[in-house]
């Protein structure tokens, strides 16, 4: 059991939202990962939906390259659409 | 045996409004039959319990104790069921905690040790496959409360299937360590699954009301289904031999009192203890 490989866990909490990730587990296949997701994350009745993917297929950015990747993004605040006057007449936005 | 004899002298005064339109003997027997369906989850439930904390990897240890505590909660409605049908003021807890090994009325297969996961997982496989076969039947049960749990309990209980059968597949048909563990629990454990389709007087009655199965019924369909996943497992089927039996009147393995002795203890010691 020590062979296992890694998964890492996604579920959907109610239709309409996105599959947030939410752990890891070991387990020998998908059917396995899926029944233990089942198990350990969706006790307290979390889910509607399961993803899991082996971790090992997960492609990462490298934490090494994060100013290069992110850095350039911080002083652009007018990318943030915050710079709109909303019309008093626009409700519930 | 005395307390049993005052419960049979007891059940002319029955005269709750679920078995108001039964004669008394009839509601004594829905008394014992329910007294089967719950005591068989509660204790599983216990005998799962043990393995909290010692799971083999920590996703199994989860998944154990959530099966138990699945029936842990059907036997609660199972044994609520039972104490209002004997209407003599006894509590699902009481009948739980406060009753002796003579008046438990549990498959003998589920009182057995949790031995290797080979063996929990036989043993559960066994029982879950012929707990789906009886809850599909009990849906239609003449009584509306047995229909309501069952239906209830069928949820769960198709899940608790579907992961011991594929543990058997998966170890049976796994290595030669695991093949072998597999084969011994299964060939150790088929003493005890001879009972379970044997009827009684008390399953004539519920067969005669129209209130549960004949227990004969459902061995073909189990017997086909454990043949079809140990071909997959490549497991070779149990040979026929001698049948352990007794749990229908009381008669238990030694396995149960100690058992029980763990699970009672609390409310022997300290009666009345609530948390």
């Amino acid at each position: 059991m020590k062979d296992w490989p890694l998964w890492e866990v996604f579920i959907r909490s109610q239709n309409g939202l996105a599959h947030k990730h939410v752990g890891s587990l070991h387990a020998a296949d998908a059917k396995m990962a899926i029944e233990n997701a089942r198990d350990v994350y969706t006790r307290r009745n979390e889910g509607v939906s399961i993803w899991v993917v082996r971790a090992i297929d997960i492609c990462a950015s490298d934490p090494g390259e994060k100013e290069a990747l992110f850095e350039p993004a911080k002083n652009k605040v007018y990318r943030h659409p915050t710079f709109y006057k909303v019309p008093g007449e626009v409700k519930n936005l | 045996m005395k307390k049993r004899g005052t419960r049979i002298a007891n059940c002319g005064l029955i005269s709750h409004s679920h078995s108001a339109a039964r004669n008394p003997h009839s509601a004594f027997h829905l008394f014992d039959y329910l007294l089967r369906l719950g005591d068989s989850c509660l204790i599983l439930s216990q005998r799962l319990g043990e393995w909290c904390g010692h799971g083999p990897v920590l996703e199994e240890d989860l998944a154990l104790t959530n099966v138990a505590l699945d029936l842990n909660g059907q036997a609660q409605l199972w044994l609520g069921y039972a104490a209002e049908t004997e209407a003599k003021g006894r509590t699902e807890d009481q009948l739980a905690f406060l009753r002796d090994v003579r008046e438990f009325r549990n498959l003998l297969l589920v009182e057995q040790e949790n031995g290797d996961f080979a063996m929990t997982v036989t043993r559960q496989f066994y029982f879950d496959l012929w707990h789906c076969l009886l809850l599909k039947e009990l849906l239609h049960s003449s009584d509306q409360r047995i229909r309501a749990i069952s239906e209830k309990s069928l949820k769960e209980v198709q899940y608790h299937l579907r992961r011991s059968a594929g543990w058997v597949v998966r170890l049976g048909d796994g290595t030669e360590e695991s093949h072998g563990r597999m084969q011994r629990a299964a060939d150790e454990l088929w003493q005890f699954t001879g009972e379970i389709f044997e009827s009684d007087v008390v399953d004539e009655a519920m067969v005669q009301e129209r209130i549960g199965p004949d227990p004969r019924k459902l061995q073909v369909a189990w017997l086909d289904c454990v043949k079809l996943t140990f071909a997959e497992a490549t497991l070779a089927l149990p040979e026929a031999g001698w049948m352990q039996r007794g749990s229908k009147c009381g008669i238990h393995t030694e396995r149960l009192g100690y058992l029980l002795a763990e699970m009672q203890f609390q409310q022997r010691a300290y009666p009345g203890a609530q948390w």
